[in-house]
């Protein structure tokens, strides 16, 4: 055991490593899981990228907002210098043409066609053709030599830009025409302003349009520049120098332009206008620009500045605009919404991928957890089982101890209280055990482990076993017992007899468990017959089956085995005569050709178990074949059981390749059936093999007749088949007349009859029978005319009490009493009893428990008992030689092969498993194999002398320790024929032995 | 008469003394009651045949221990196995159950363990010896003063 449990151990140890290793595969099973502490970070970094990537998207908006802007300001800037340009050109084209019209019409003609009033008309009607200068007017070019020539000329002198007379200078520039727009310039000498006096010499030398500087006009106090033309005596050469410029020089036309409502003027008819601001420079002298239009410090985006070059045609000086907005770039609204609705998306994206794997993470945890639930769920459950069947065996090693010591007990001298005692300890013992037996079959059967045997059995002996095992509570119940097996049903089936014995004894337990009246009748059919029969049965059923029989026989009174109702009428009369009237006919016609058509084939029993009990409540009907599920609390409380036997019952009809089903009726009864199937065996296959299959009855009864005097016809046809079994000719009578008469008949040898050497009398008939008590004389009568041998009549009962059978003796009944249930072989002995004949004793099990019985068993035999251990052989030695035995020794298994050496004279052989070299089971395989070589060559040599007829094989048991099915399945696998546990028991001795030693007492004795 | 009577009573207490200290178990009960007029020494002969093995077995598996390295496991279990089977046989419990505890430190390979539970089985045994001497002189001595033995249950 101590093997077992470090096993057991080991497994488990197995199990926990296996366990450990599916965690470490199935951890960081996925990417998710096995980042899962780098989430957060994960999400950080996502919204952090994602917050740089809508700053970028804003940036780039924006940046593409200010190119677009500089580029309007910049065109609209370049439009409008242009536009400023242009417009000026045109007006110094205008100056240029009056230049030029002035030198034509002043110098050129002589006189002169041109006087101050035509100058002043002609520049006022052609003012439109200029509107951006305020006035033109033409200054004279007067040398300080002709000063006094010229003022007498003119009639005024020549007076400064102050308005006063002008000092003495080198030359003088005096306007003498002027536009009226400002003709108070009129006499004023140009080379006095300063300005004017500069642009004076640079047009003289150039001989081009000139600019000055800007500065506050006279009369308007607008920003304005002036400009300048030189005006010119006669042609000049082509490519004159600045000093025939400066020679031919006349005059000076200028015109002043009010730079300020220019530019109004022209911002003014743009569009655009409000948004822009426009400023225009002077930046001859790069570092002090002068202001020309425009405020100095206006506010504005000073951000955004757009430069144009202006180009009014004086290459001295140098113009320019420089435009920028009004107001500041406004925010853009649409790149900030932009941008901050995709962060906004992308943040929820974020949060719903890091949601999901959270989600992940945990559904993924949840996972590992609940594989862990279930791989230890598991654990525990092999576990369980393990514990289960270790237990299991545990109690059963000491409860066989106590059996056992219990057994030994009462064969002691004991008071009557004390055997009382030890008798229920024992008999509670044996419950237990039955009931720990059922807990491991119920367990080998889940686990699948159950295997069931095929060998050949003999059907009719296991019903008759069965039938012994309940006989005593039966009788003590007055419940009637009954089996009958079907003719066609073969002799011998191959199968599990033990499973199959199970399942029998189960519901016949059952039954009788809860049958207080009435009957059991247990009925095995052969499938085939059954259907029809079947549906017959349900037809009945609908139409309200139990009124038929109350209407046929009146009296209440079923025709069923008892005379009580049964829950299934399957079981009445009308059905089984039907049934047992085809079969006859049938079954002398062709019952060889059927069994040897059959020989080969499988068959299907159908077997139903019939009581008139409690039945089974309604409500309870479906859960009957659950484990542990009894109809309700009430009826383990009074009738005891765990309810496991059927469930057992039930898995192990299944795996015989049946079913089972119920019919029952409440305070009816029920009516358990199954099916099973089963090979069915040769005659010639089983006479090879081993005997203790057949049943032994005696012979010395064919060819006898009887009559069966009995009113219930489907106990009769019991009765019947028993007797038939004896090789016994029935036929029936309804009264003891009828009997007495076909008795009677039988000599004047009416054909069809039988002249009965028997006549069984039902107990109850004949009590209740209208024949009395001395119906007997009728038998009695006939013999004075015949010289027949009397017919034997012998009561049939079921219990009996002295008085009645008092009154039997003295009505003419043999001794003998054929006792309830019946079963051949009892019959046999009874009818022995009664008719003297073939007085040979059978020992059998009368005498069960106890040590004679043993010693009677093995007085004389020869046992070989092999083991290692000098202790445990000399135990086993000892206690075998008490029981009477000769005891020979093998230490070990090479020594026992050697001793059993064919031909030997052992009669059994007791083997201890594990020993060194050659273990138990090794031996017998050779043992075996040695047999059966010897067996062969026997064959070989035909059968020169019947007396040794016998083949060898001489019956090994086992010695072992530890009591388990497995080992004993082990054992029967080599070749062993059982085994008995160590330290011997008796009564485990007794029937591990008595399979081997009952059968043949004769010969050896 | 007292006498043989004193020294059945002693006999009684002595022997159910060892069952109660669980030296000896039912097995040995067994076996006195397979004592009988045709084999008369029969516990004797059988205790006897116990300690002869007993010994040999212990010493077998001294030695085998002895060694620092290498010790044949496999011979020591099956010694073990052999002196639970005799102490088993004979009803020696103490014994018996020693060997179970000794038998898995042998296949655990466990040296130690294997030692400790050597210096029990000695102890056990030397135990049981002396315990069973002392009864079978009781019995010599029932036996010589002209009783019988009492049967114990």
């Amino acid at each position: 055991m101590g093997r077992k449990l470090q096993q057991s151990q080991h497994q488990h140890h197995s199990v926990a490593v296996k366990v450990n290793e599916q965690m470490g595969t199935k951890r960081g099973y996925t990417f998710i899981q096995s980042n899962r502490a780098w989430l957060p970070k994960f999400l950080l970094l996502w919204v952090m990228v994602m917050a740089f990537i809508s700053t970028w998207i804003y940036k780039k908006m924006d940046a593409d907002n200010k190119v677009r802007r500089k580029e309007v300001l910049s065109s609209m800037c370049d439009q409008r210098a242009r536009m400023l340009q242009d417009q000026f050109c045109v007006s110094v084209n205008t100056v240029h043409a009056l230049a030029i019209l002035v030198s034509t019409f002043l110098y050129f003609k002589n006189p002169s066609a041109i006087d101050r009033e035509t100058f002043a008309e002609y520049t006022a009607r052609t003012a439109f053709e200029r509107p951006l200068l305020s006035g033109v007017a033409y200054a004279e070019r007067v040398v300080h030599s002709e000063r006094e020539e010229f003022e007498r000329q003119h009639g005024w002198t020549i007076k400064t830009m102050e308005r006063e007379p002008s000092p003495i200078r080198e030359e003088y520039a005096p306007v003498i025409f002027s536009q009226e727009t400002v003709s108070y310039i009129e006499s004023l000498d140009m080379m006095s302003g300063e300005e004017d006096q500069e642009n004076i010499l640079r047009s003289r030398a150039t001989g081009k349009a000139v600019l000055t500087s800007p500065f506050r006009l006279l009369g308007s106090h607008h920003l304005g520049v002036v400009l300048t033309f030189p005006v010119y005596k006669f042609m000049l050469p082509t490519r004159p120098t600045a000093e025939e410029r400066i020679e031919a020089t006349a005059g000076y036309l200028g015109g002043a332009f009010d730079v300020e409502s220019l530019v109004e003027n022209l911002l003014g008819q743009l569009a655009g206008n409000q948004a822009i601001l426009v400023n225009v420079y002077d930046i001859t002298n790069s570092s002090d620009p002068l202001i020309m239009y425009g405020h100095q410090n206006q506010d504005g985006d000073l951000a955004l500045v757009h430069q144009s070059k202006l180009d009014f045609g004086d290459p001295f000086r140098k113009h320019q605009m420089i435009c920028r907005y009004h107001q500041k770039a406004p925010t853009s609204w649409t790149a900030l919404t932009t941008a901050f609705l995709f962060f906004v998306i992308c943040l929820l994206v974020g949060y719903i991928l890091y949601g999901a794997a959270i989600h992940i993470v945990e559904v993924e945890d949840d996972f590992h957890e609940m594989q862990e639930l279930k791989v230890r769920a598991e654990a525990a459950d092999v576990a369980k089982s393990q514990f289960l069947a270790t237990v299991s065996h545990e109690i059963r090693t000491p409860m066989n101890g106590i059996l056992g010591m219990l057994a030994l007990l009462l064969d002691t001298d004991l008071s009557s209280t004390q055997r009382d005692y030890a008798q229920t300890a024992q008999v509670c013992g044996k419950a237990l055990i039955t009931l720990i037996n059922e807990v491991l079959d119920r367990a080998k059967i889940e686990a699948g482990k159950l295997e069931l045997e095929t060998v050949p059995f003999n059907l009719r002996s296991i019903f008759d076993d069965v039938l012994s095992l309940f006989s005593e509570k039966s009788r003590n119940k007055g419940v009637e017992l009954a089996v009958f097996i079907s003719d066609k049903v073969p002799e011998l089936i191959i199968g599990d007899p033990g499973r199959f014995r199970q399942i029998i004894t189960n519901l016949v337990g059952n039954s009788v468990k809860f049958t207080e009246r009435g009957h059991i009748f247990v009925k095995v059919l052969l499938a085939e017959n059954e259907k029809p029969v079947t549906e017959v049965k349900s037809e009945n059923y609908l139409n309200g089956g139990p009124d038929e029989g109350v209407l046929i026989s009146g009296a209440r009174h079923f025709k069923t085995l008892s005379g009580y109702e049964a829950a299934d009428e399957q079981n009445s009369w009308d059905h089984f005569n039907h049934l047992v009237m085809e079969e006859e006919s049938r079954y002398d016609a062709s019952i060889n050709m059927e069994v040897a058509d059959k020989a080969s084939r499988g068959v299907t029993l159908m077997v139903s178990v019939e009581d008139t009990g409690i039945g089974i409540p309604l409500i309870a009907q479906d859960r009957v074949f659950m484990p542990f599920m009894q109809a309700d609390s009430s009826t383990s409380r009074n009738y005891g059981g765990t309810g496991i036997g059927l469930s057992i019952t039930k898995c192990l009809v299944e795996l015989m390749g049946g079913h089972i089903g119920f019919i029952s009726r409440p305070q009816v009864g029920s009516t358990f059936s199954f099916t099973t199937h089963f090979e069915s065996c040769k005659k010639a296959s089983y006479n090879d093999t081993k005997k203790p299959v057949s049943e032994d009855l005696p012979s010395g009864f064919t060819g006898l007749k009887a009559i069966v005097v009995d009113g219930k016809p489907v106990r009769a046809a019991v009765t019947r088949y028993h007797l038939k079994r004896l090789g016994i000719l029935v036929e029936f009578a309804n009264s003891v007349k009828i009997a007495a008469s076909a008795s009677r008949q039988n000599g004047s040898s009416c054909g069809s009859k039988i002249r009965p050497d028997i006549i069984l009398v039902e107990k109850d008939l004949w009590l209740s029978g209208e024949d009395g008590g001395s119906s007997l004389q009728m038998f009695d009568g006939k013999q004075n005319g015949h010289v027949f041998k009397l017919p034997k009549v012998i009561l049939l009962a079921t219990n009996i009490t002295s008085a009645e059978l008092e009154k039997a003796k003295a009505a003419g009944f043999a001794d003998t009493v054929i006792m309830k249930p019946m079963r051949a072989s009892m019959v046999a002995a009874c009818l022995q009893q009664a008719l003297g004949i073939g007085k040979k004793r059978q020992p059998g099990k009368l005498m069960l428990n106890g040590s004679p019985v043993i010693q009677g068993l093995l007085c004389g035999k020869k046992i070989l008992v092999v083991d290692d251990n000098m202790v445990n052989r000399r135990v086993a030695a000892g206690a075998l030689k008490k029981f009477g035995a000769a005891v020979e020794c093998a230490e070990s298994g090479k020594a026992a092969l050697k001793l059993l050496q064919l031909p030997h004279c052992f009669d059994a052989c007791f083997m201890d498993i594990q020993m060194p070299e050659m273990d138990g089971f090794e031996a017998t395989r050779r043992i075996r194999m040695m047999e059966s070589q010897a067996n062969e060559r026997m064959h070989g040599c035909i059968k020169e002398d019947s007396a040794s007829r016998g083949e060898w094989h001489v019956p090994i048991l086992a010695m072992t320790a530890d009591v388990i099915h497995a080992t004993s399945d082990e054992c029967l696998k080599c070749g062993m024929d059982g085994y008995v546990s160590k330290p011997f028991e008796e009564e485990n001795l007794y029937q591990a032995v008595a399979k081997f030693f009952k059968s043949n007492p004769i010969s050896v004795s | 008469m007292d006498v043989v009577n004193q020294l059945r009573r002693q006999f009684v207490d002595y022997s159910t003394s060892l069952h109660r200290e669980g030296i000896l178990d039912d097995q040995f009960t067994q076996l006195q009651k397979l004592q009988d007029e045709n084999s008369p020494d029969f516990v004797v002969e059988v205790a006897s045949l116990f300690f002869e093995d007993c010994e040999k077995l212990i010493n077998n598996m001294g030695r085998a221990l002895e060694q620092q390295q290498g010790v044949d496991f496999k011979q020591v279990d099956a010694s073990v196995h052999q002196l639970k089977g005799s102490s088993s046989s004979i009803g020696a419990m103490r014994v018996k159950n020693v060997c179970i505890t000794f038998r898995s430190f042998c296949e655990a390979q466990n040296r130690e363990g294997c030692l400790r539970c050597l210096q029990q089985v000695i102890h056990e045994f030397s135990l049981l010896k002396n315990k069973l001497q002392t009864l079978f002189r009781l019995e010599q001595q029932i036996l010589t003063a002209g009783g019988s033995i009492p049967v114990i249950e």
